[in-house]
């Protein structure tokens, strides 16, 4: 369908439609430009890697390569000129399109307090978005004895709590009064902050900070209650904002994003954009689900696999899994409103868990600490299938659900017709009726009956009830 | 002694008792059969799979001997009214070789096809091979294998360069600290393996179950995974993610003996595991677990079956797992591997002799023109007179019939119209035959379709070879002849082969006593991957089975391998990156619901057999759909009420059997049954591009009640 096919930007959305081209029929020339100078990674095992538990190799993603597509990390595209479908690189170089893919994802965003200068940071303050911020902060983190986070949200928590088994003294610095407040209640965010706790992150909620002052040996974060923290470290995770300055100078319809519609498809019908610098709907996912959802949209339509094809959203989990942490957010959890609500706490052991139901659908959920039902809480949210008749089932798991009959502890209350040996199809019954016929043993009634010859599982329930017999036999006797 | 069938076994005599095996599954337990007076008695024996235990299917095994239902005579259909007559054998192999001829004459050689079974004895699996090669001449062979493991054969090719299920004896189950079964439950399949269960666990070992179901199996598990149908790939990935990213990757052994790992690296840093737990239902802290277990366990064992096998992804799935077990430096590892339970009796011989359509004896392939000049030389044929590959068992059954396909089969050993995954078309496809014959010792429903039914001897009845799941290649030994008017497949390969050619050339290639041909299956498997040509009988009495390959008589067999190198050219595993893709059908709103079939403990494979023996009737009488409460009660359907589950393909009509152990979201019914009550009418036709295996594993259905 489409010939030349330029996507700008190699990360989680850009490296996904290159991939998904790839994987569908057709001549086509595709070229994938990347800012960044890496291969593609993946961006949700930085924190990881920020841990120490892996190296950069391990963040690496496949990339679709030969067969069409032409990749090229290191290449900035500075302008799109739409007249003539063609963009221009920092080398100057122009490079035309049939079809142009914005995939310039979002920058970190640097909070206007003094001391920060976006374009020229202090060498020990470093936002946490890419792969080179990763080694910038592992990098000044060598040899640090203390960080501090700015930001409790999702990547600030994990950032934090990736620094804190490296072995810093960490403190996460949020200015509201509990933490993930988007995805989170306050109960919820005590909780979790407790966990945080004890793994070693100190938390200071609702202090905004004024103001940054770092030179060559530390960094302090001058808080609005008058308070100073030093540390050697300053992360930044106070949010990101979509890349849009391509699609703005190129006079494309941009409002926090680049304005899609269900085909990602921009203002221009030659121009589409996709992952977090796309706006579709008013809605910024900033999640990686929904640009790998989108690129499989686009290269449906773009390659006419399915020309139909038109992107949904669906309904997003927030999801926080490092040592120590269990968290999973979904839905309208946090606010309330009409329908059923399910609530669990054990702050003792951080566990924490409050469900909201509507016509037998999950609306909403978080699930904080160990929730054995999490698995199937997250499917019956994101699938809309309906919710277990009994509503203990979502937070126990299957240890309810999952109840199976197991052989009842007393032969007595055997039924006659209760299968002892599956192997065999053994029954009670017929074990009592080979002891009635004389068998006084084990090794008798199993020779009698076959009882406990196949998986040999049933042996001690056979013995069990040979036992039993012999008491109540001898009982009888005796009466 | 009845009509000329009886080989001479070296025997000499009936004997009264016999140590042989159980005629069912690939455990193959020991067993010793006794005749007396008042009938044949099946006893357990000592032997090192089984260690005495025997489930009721193998108690019950001798119980077809004298069964009344049993074939005794030809039966031809009589062309005027349609129905099967008995007839004489004459009459039955003269109808079959005109037949044949006719149809081969005006349509070519491949217009006739030969479908076998994993059930066949070693001899019978390669005799039946030469047979459509070099008798028929026809590339149309295939066999019931497809449906059974030919993922993980085509997966442990590709990875390890040969296909043994077991890389190890059973034993090593008993010792090991982590055992991880996916898709695999020996409590229903197996039973007697569980022992081996039971011993692990014992002994401090873990047991990780993963299946869509509570089974018998899942139910003694320490940790048991259920993840919806259709993701248990992505389930590896996501455990091989995590092994990366906690370290425990084998770097040492990856560098050493294996290629190609930074591309599976690569492909499963896409696997993080919320996102394998959104997809499958598994929480990410099972998963943790499981991951560390397999990863920090020093003895670890994985083991996959059916339920992660037969699906349009079976082979990249199995794969995944074998990526899993490399790159924790399993295979090889002493009392540690990856490893496929085989599930038909010779599930694992049947596949190394030549019933398949791309292979010829010793796990060779057809299209090797080395592996042609030595079988031909074998043969006595020239080896361009052999015809090529020819299709897997699905598309060659789905095209009989048809005006590009074959238009006479002969079936052994099978059963698809019970097993055949979309089974009311397959139904069809086989009436669409000018000539269908089938050789079995039961009227199967296959049987009932034929223009010929040739009735066979019994396991008790015969002789030969079979290899269980651990490639022990074992001893089937007979108790007595077959009863007047029953000859053995052998000899019907041979009367069959004496019409078709020139007598006393088909009687030098097609002996029928088993011996001589295990004596030229050693010599033609000989140098191939699957090399028998230092196992002889004696051999095999001496030492509780052998274990290929044994490719001398005075030199070791192969309990263990891998324990130096892979059977790959440069020595090394190999690791093939795989990714999830969907099921071939997913559900939709019109039909809502994952499907997924199996099996129960006291019916085996399409049931001619087992339903026929009482006690395991009345164990297992019909057919049933096993649905979780909570979905019954939203489609008002109580236990025990007739429900209809019904796919795009067809439907099935049993009662409703109502678990806690199965998800909400899946429905699941055991294949064994024909009629209304046939699962297969329902399953998907998809198959897996590179084995050819069929989805029997998921498709999407609506339930209601009947």
């Amino acid at each position: 369908m489409t010939a030349r096919v330029v996507i700008v930007g190699n990360g989680m959305a850009g490296a996904r439609l290159a991939a998904e081209l790839h994987a569908r029929e057709g001549d086509r020339k595709v070229t994938v430009l990347g800012a960044e100078p890496h291969r593609a990674y993946n961006r949700i095992m930085l924190s990881t890697l920020l841990a120490g538990r892996i190296d950069e190799p391990d963040v690496e993603l496949t990339e679709a390569a030969g067969h069409g597509i032409d990749l090229r990390s290191g290449v900035a595209v500075t302008a799109v000129d739409r007249a003539a479908r063609e963009v221009r690189t920092a080398d100057g170089e122009r490079i035309a399109y049939d079809h142009l893919v914005l995939a310039t994802g979002a920058r970190a965003v640097v909070p206007p307090l003094p001391g920060l200068d976006p374009a020229d940071l202090p060498g020990r303050v470093v936002p946490f978005r890419t792969l080179d911020d990763c080694r910038r902060i592992l990098t000044v983190a060598r040899g640090a004895r203390a960080a501090i986070v700015l930001g409790g949200g999702l990547l600030g928590l994990e950032a934090a709590r990736g620094l804190a088994t490296r072995g810093l003294a960490t403190t996460v610095v949020h200015p509201t009064n509990h933490l993930m407040e988007r995805q989170l209640d306050p109960a919820a965010g005590a909780v979790l902050a407790g966990t945080l706790a004890g793994l070693g992150v100190t938390i200071q909620l609702g202090v905004p900070a004024t103001g940054v002052v770092a030179d060559d040996t530390g960094v302090r974060l001058d808080l609005a209650d008058g308070r100073s923290l030093r540390a050697d470290l300053l992360v930044l995770s106070c949010g990101v904002r979509p890349d849009t300055a391509l699609a703005q100078a190129a006079g494309l319809t941009v409002r926090r994003g680049v304005v899609v519609d269900d085909r990602l498809r921009t203002s221009d019908r030659s121009v589409s954009a996709l992952g977090d610098c796309a706006e579709h709907d008013g809605t910024i996912t900033g999640l990686v689900a929904p640009a790998w959802a989108q690129a499989r949209v686009l290269a449906d339509v773009l390659t006419g696999t399915d020309p139909l094809a038109r992107y949904r959203p669906r309904p997003v989990v927030t999801r926080l899994k490092a040592a120590g942490i269990d968290l999973a957010a979904m839905g309208d959890a946090a606010n309330g409103g009409p329908g059923e609500e399910l609530t669990f706490t054990d702050p003792a052991r951080g566990t924490y868990a409050r469900l909201r139901i509507r016509d037998e659908r999950l609306t909403g959920a978080i699930l904080l600490g160990d929730n054995p039902a999490i698995g199937t809480v997250i499917q019956l949210f994101d699938r809309g299938h309906p919710v277990p008749a009994d509503r203990r089932a979502l937070l126990l798991g299957r240890t309810l659900g999952g109840a199976v009959a197991a052989p009842s502890a007393s032969p007595a209350l055997m039924p006659d017709a209760a299968v002892v040996c599956q192997c065999n199809t053994v029954t009670k019954g017929a074990l009592v009726r080979c002891w009635r016929l004389g068998a006084r043993t084990v090794d008798a009634v199993v020779a009698g009956t076959r009882a406990g010859t196949g998986c040999g599982g049933c042996r001690d329930a056979v013995g069990g009830i040979v036992d039993w017999l012999s008491e109540a036999e001898s009982v009888e006797v005796t009466r | 002694m009845t009509d000329g069938a009886w080989p001479a076994t070296g025997s000499g005599h009936t004997p009264r008792e016999v140590a042989t095996h159980c005629p069912y599954c690939a455990l193959q337990c020991g067993m010793t059969l006794r005749e007396d007076d008042t009938g044949v008695t099946v006893l357990p024996r000592q032997f090192p799979t089984n260690r005495g235990g025997l489930c009721q299917k193998g108690w019950t095994a001798a119980e077809l001997l004298d069964h009344p239902e049993r074939l005794t005579t030809p039966l031809v259909r009589d062309p005027t009214s349609g129905e099967l007559r008995p007839a004489t054998w004459d009459t039955a192999l003269d109808r079959v070789a005109a037949g044949v001829r006719a149809i081969q004459d005006s349509s070519g050689r491949d217009a006739v096809a030969v479908f076998g079974g994993g059930g066949l004895t070693n001899e019978k699996a390669y005799a039946l091979g030469k047979f459509a090669r070099i008798a028929l001449r026809t590339r149309n062979i295939d066999y019931n294998g497809r449906f059974c493991m030919s993922s993980a054969a085509a997966a442990g090719m590709r990875a390890f360069g040969v296909d043994r299920g077991l890389p190890f004896p059973l034993a090593d189950l008993g010792r090991a600290d982590t055992l991880l079964l996916v898709g695999a439950n020996p409590a229903e399949t197996m039973p007697p393996l569980v022992r081996w269960l039971t011993e692990q666990r014992r002994g401090g070992g873990k047991l990780i179950v993963v299946d869509p179901r509570v089974t018998a199996t899942a139910r003694q598990a320490d940790l048991h995974l259920q993840p919806l149908p259709g993701t248990d790939l992505a389930v590896a990935n996501a455990l091989l993610h995590i092994a990366l990213t906690e370290g425990w990757v084998d770097q040492a052994y990856v560098a050493e003996r294996t290629t190609g790992f930074d591309a599976v690296r690569r492909s499963v840093a896409a696997w993080w595991p919320a996102r394998a737990e959104q997809l499958s239902g598994v929480p990410v802290a099972d998963l943790e677990a499981t991951a560390r277990a397999l990863g920090t366990g020093g003895r670890v064992i994985i083991l996959t079956a059916r339920g992660a096998e037969q699906h349009a992804k079976g082979v990249d799935t199995v794969s995944a797992y074998v990526n899993l077990a490399l790159a924790l430096g399993l295979p090889g590892r002493p009392g540690s591997g990856y490893g496929c339970l085989t599930g038909q009796g010779n599930g694992q011989g049947g596949r190394e002799h030549g019933q398949k359509a791309d292979q010829l004896p010793g796990y060779r392939k057809i299209d090797d023109p080395v592996a042609r000049e030595h079988v031909a030389g074998v043969w006595g044929v020239p080896a361009d007179e052999l015809p090529g590959p020819g299709v897997p068992a699905y598309q060659l059954l789905d095209s009989l019939g048809t005006a590009d396909g074959p238009r006479a089969l002969l079936v052994f050993g099978s059963n698809p119209v019970v097993s055949a995954p979309r089974a009311a078309r397959i139904e069809g496809r086989l009436r669409d035959l000018d000539l269908l014959v089938v050789a079995d010792l039961l009227l199967s429903e296959t049987a009932a379709l034929a223009d010929v039914v040739l009735p066979t001897a019994q396991w008790a009845e015969e002789d030969g070879t079979m290899t269980n799941l651990e490639g022990r290649v074992l001893r089937r030994r007979a108790l007595r002849p077959p009863p007047p008017g029953v000859r053995t497949d052998l000899s019907i390969l041979a009367d069959l082969a004496a019409r078709l050619g020139d007598a006393e050339t088909a009687a030098a290639r097609f002996p029928t006593d088993p011996a001589t041909v295990f004596a030229e299956l050693r010599r033609a498997s000989a140098g191939g991957a699957a090399d028998y040509a230092g196992i002889t009988w004696d051999r095999i009495d001496a030492a509780d089975g052998v274990h290929w390959p044994c490719p001398s008589e005075d030199g070791p067999d192969t309990p263990r391998l891998f324990a130096d190198r892979f059977a790959t050219p440069d020595g090394r595993a190999r690791f093939h990156p795989v990714d999830h893709r969907p099921a071939a059908e997913e559900v939709c709103a019109t039909y809502p619901l994952h499907f997924t079939t199996g099996r129960v403990l006291a019916q085996y494979q399409s049931g001619t057999q087992t339903r026929r023996v009482p006690a395991l009737r009345r164990a297992a009488a019909e057919a049933f759909v096993e649905l979780h409460p909570d979905l019954a009660a939203r489609l008002g359907i109580d236990d025990g009420d007739p429900v209809r589950v019904t796919s795009r393909r067809g439907e099935l009509r049993a009662p409703a059997r109502l678990s806690t152990g199965i998800r909400p979201d899946t429905v699941f019914a055991p294949f064994h049954w024909p009629g209304v009550g046939r699962a297969n009418s329902v399953t998907n036709d998809a198959v897996d591009p590179i084995s050819g295996m069929p989805e029997f594993k998921i498709c999407a259905v609506r339930v209601e009640k009947a």
